[in-house]
């Protein structure tokens, strides 16, 4: 067995591959919502031929499937494909399946609830809105699952330490770590508010929640949930792509710094999502949005060491001159159609990144704050980086682990560019819309845009328009890509089942650097835990004070209280 | 760490730096704020609009499922308005178009933003949070007259 391999049990490869199939169909389901919602914004469809119901509904799905479901189960595939393979160590099966049925009984659960029209409450659950307690559970379910996966690796990785005295961990173990020890600190106040609060009170054990305490733990988990999204691909960018481009990561200290201002920064930061919320004083929101501004140094660092690699890589490919390298990466390589998948991501990320900075401004929010500026800035960083590198990484892993080749190169190959042209004309006409005023989570095509209601705002049309033609580009590139995958998953496997071992393609440092205080995570863990109780703490006592009364639960349906 | 890595790192400390004093500037020298925490006040429960000046309005507005309460405001130009929000069921939004104001309306607490309108003009608001199923037609307007009287509406638009 070579070095870069490492062979999986039977039954890790098993539950890789369900890891990723399943979530794929739940994805699909999502992706169709997210195609409904642009017809429904142009006024083009009143109701969803397929999955009935109103724009809502298919928002809370789209929402909810796309943006927790696949990418929790993504980022837990990746871990358990990337820590046994980077540490050579195997996992235990049994707590590993313990963790993925767990995952999809409640993905499934809250899927169902939320089909049924029971759970019409948007991906951000907000109360007074109540919903079936099975959507709770079923969220609960799938959080808990995740982190027994997490768990399962902390033995494995002391284990490795133990034996490897002195070794740096390898960066791949260090992302996939960061990666989770952020969603755990994160999911914590989520659980607290579903067990604690909105489960009793949905089951009728409790009569009031506080409104503004369950918004302010939702941020707390909301903000850091981005870069649970985030970080996967930051490690494969950081891992994988140096040596797809052909070269070395440029360098190795810069990538455990970014990692572990991660650590450092996530978290407190949350309440910039209410800025324009009462009962939070504006000192607190600017402390939350200085912090906000840390997090986007380790955005800056990556992209200033990528590109870095790239050139490296460019280079030594035979480019020249101050952008000549740029020319030769292999872009269009059939081979190499992983790298297609990173590098677009990584181009629409450079303008999510720069939305993300308009919005965590301050006062310039005030501009942007629930407009469709918002989901045309997410679109760029959680449809774009993240989606791409986590389908890439789909179609890769399940490759690995079911013996297969990949089917239909070349359209999966081009699966990232169209997508890229599709979300780059959607996002530009809700940027652009938002800033007109046009407002996000709403059935626009029901109003706004109906010249026949007393609402009608001409100067949104064009740009909802716009949304309907990026919008369609999207989806067609997300249908070519599941066909190429399921392609792939049902194709002949490779004759040599005995023989087949896992690789992955690991890129070396060019600059490798001791980085001794990069080594421990205790330190950032413990520094993250002041920071937070710090810019936290103020925060809840003014919500507390700043407070009266609480909230019976609310039907989407009535303006009647349930009790 | 080489040089070209260092020279980014202080490049890029140096932007957010640069991004931070224009929220400073913004805050302190141009007086633009977010919204705070509003502790003296009584929780209220219908809208209520009152001059409190020469050019100075007091308005209490309220947002229900699914109508803002008043629904048309009818205001001279040149009025300051000391607007206070809070929501009697669930979570709504209030956005004014053209205009940079844009509030949470959270039931269990108060929200509150001082805004001053030169220009005459019809200025839409429009509720931005989900609020339930006829949540997309829950808006409103702010009428500014060259020199009118003042007025309010409940009724829905």
């Amino acid at each position: 067995m070579a070095a870069d391999t490492f062979r999986f049990s039977k039954s890790a490869k098993h539950l890789n591959s369900v890891l990723i199939i399943i979530p794929m169909v739940l994805l699909f389901i999502g992706v169709y919502g997210g195609l409904m919602q642009t017809l429904f914004r142009a006024g083009i469809i009143q109701s969803d031929p397929f999955m009935g119901g109103d724009y809502y509904k298919g928002l809370t799905i789209h929402g909810v499937l796309n943006a927790i479901v696949f990418t929790t189960f993504f980022a837990v595939a990746l871990g358990n494909a990337l820590i046994p393979y980077a540490l050579k160590k195997h996992l235990n099966t049994k707590i590993a399946w313990t963790s993925g049925i767990l995952m999809l009984v409640g993905s499934v659960m809250a899927g169902i609830v939320m089909l049924m029209g029971e759970a019409t409450v948007l991906y951000t659950f907000y109360p007074p809105l109540k919903a079936n307690p099975a959507f709770y559970i079923g969220l609960t379910l799938l959080v808990v699952g995740s982190w027994i996966a997490f768990f399962n690796w902390i033995p494995m990785y002391l284990n490795w330490r133990k034996e490897n005295s002195g070794k740096k961990t390898p960066m791949a173990v260090v992302g996939m770590f960061t990666t989770f020890i952020v969603w755990f600190i994160a999911t914590i106040s989520v659980a607290i508010e579903i067990l604690f609060m909105l489960l009793p009170w949905s089951l009728g054990l409790i009569d009031e929640v506080n409104v503004m305490l369950a918004r302010t733990l939702f941020w707390f988990f909301g903000h850091p949930l981005v870069y649970f999204w985030l970080l996967p691909a930051y490690v494969m960018y950081y891992v994988f792509m140096p040596k797809l481009a052909g070269g070395k990561l440029y360098s190795d200290m810069a990538g455990r710094l970014v990692f572990m201002m991660f650590v450092l920064f996530s978290i407190p930061v949350g309440t910039h999502h209410q800025y324009m919320d009462p009962a939070i004083g504006a000192q607190w929101k600017f402390l939350h949005g200085i912090f906000t501004f840390a997090v986007a140094l380790p955005s800056l660092i990556t992209a200033f060491t990528l590109a870095a690699s790239l050139e490296h890589a460019g280079r030594k490919r035979g480019g020249t001159g101050l952008f000549g390298w740029m020319k030769t990466l292999p872009y269009f390589d059939k081979e190499k159609w992983f790298f297609s998948y990173l590098i677009a991501g990584l181009i629409i990320f450079a303008f999510g990144g720069i939305s993300g900075i308009v919005n965590a401004s301050y006062q310039m929010n005030t501009v942007v704050h629930n407009t469709a500026w918002i989901p045309g800035h997410f679109h760029l960083t959680v449809a774009g980086p993240v989606l791409l590198a986590f389908l890439g990484g789909s179609m890769y892993l399940i490759q690995q682990f079911m013996n297969k080749k990949v089917k239909m190169k070349g359209w999966t190959l081009s699966v990232p560019y169209i997508y890229t042209i599709g979300v780059f004309i959607f996002s530009w006409g809700l940027m652009r819309g938002g800033i007109l005023g046009m407002p996000r989570r709403t059935n626009t095509g029901a109003t706004y845009a109906n010249p026949e209601s007393v609402l009608y705002q001409p100067e949104w049309m064009m740009y909802i328009d716009i949304t309907v033609i990026g919008g369609v580009i999207m989806f067609i590139a997300i249908v070519i890509y599941i066909v190429a995958f399921f392609a792939t998953v049902f194709s002949k496997s490779l004759a040599t089942e005995e023989e087949a071992a896992v690789t992955f393609p690991i890129s070396e440092p060019l600059h490798d650097e001791p980085a001794l205080l990069l080594r421990n995570f205790k330190p950032y863990i413990i520094i993250a835990l002041i920071l937070i109780a710090l810019s936290y703490a103020p925060v809840i006592y003014d919500v507390i004070q700043a407070t009266y009364d609480g909230s019976a639960p609310y039907s989407p349906n009535s303006p009647v209280p349930l009790r | 760490m080489d040089k070209s890595e260092k020279l980014a790192f202080s490049l890029s400390g140096l932007l957010l730096v640069i991004f931070l004093g224009a929220i400073v500037y913004a805050s302190l020298a141009r007086n633009i704020e977010v919204p705070t925490c509003i502790t003296d006040m009584e929780p209220f429960a219908t809208d209520t609009l009152f001059q409190t000046g020469p050019n100075t309005y007091e308005l209490q507005a309220v947002a229900r499922m699914w109508a803002f309460q008043p629904s048309t405001v009818t205001l001279p130009a040149g009025s300051t308005v000391d607007l206070y929000l809070t929501s009697q069921d669930i979570i709504h939004g209030f956005k004014i178009k053209d205009h940079n104001v844009n509030l949470m309306a959270v039931p269990g607490a108060i929200n509150y933003i001082q805004v001053t309108f030169d220009e005459p003009g019809e200025y839409f608001f429009a509720c931005h949070e989900f609020c339930g199923a006829a949540h997309h037609t829950m808006a409103g307007r702010i009428i500014i007259e060259e020199s009118g009287e003042v007025a309010q509406n409940t009724e829905g638009i």
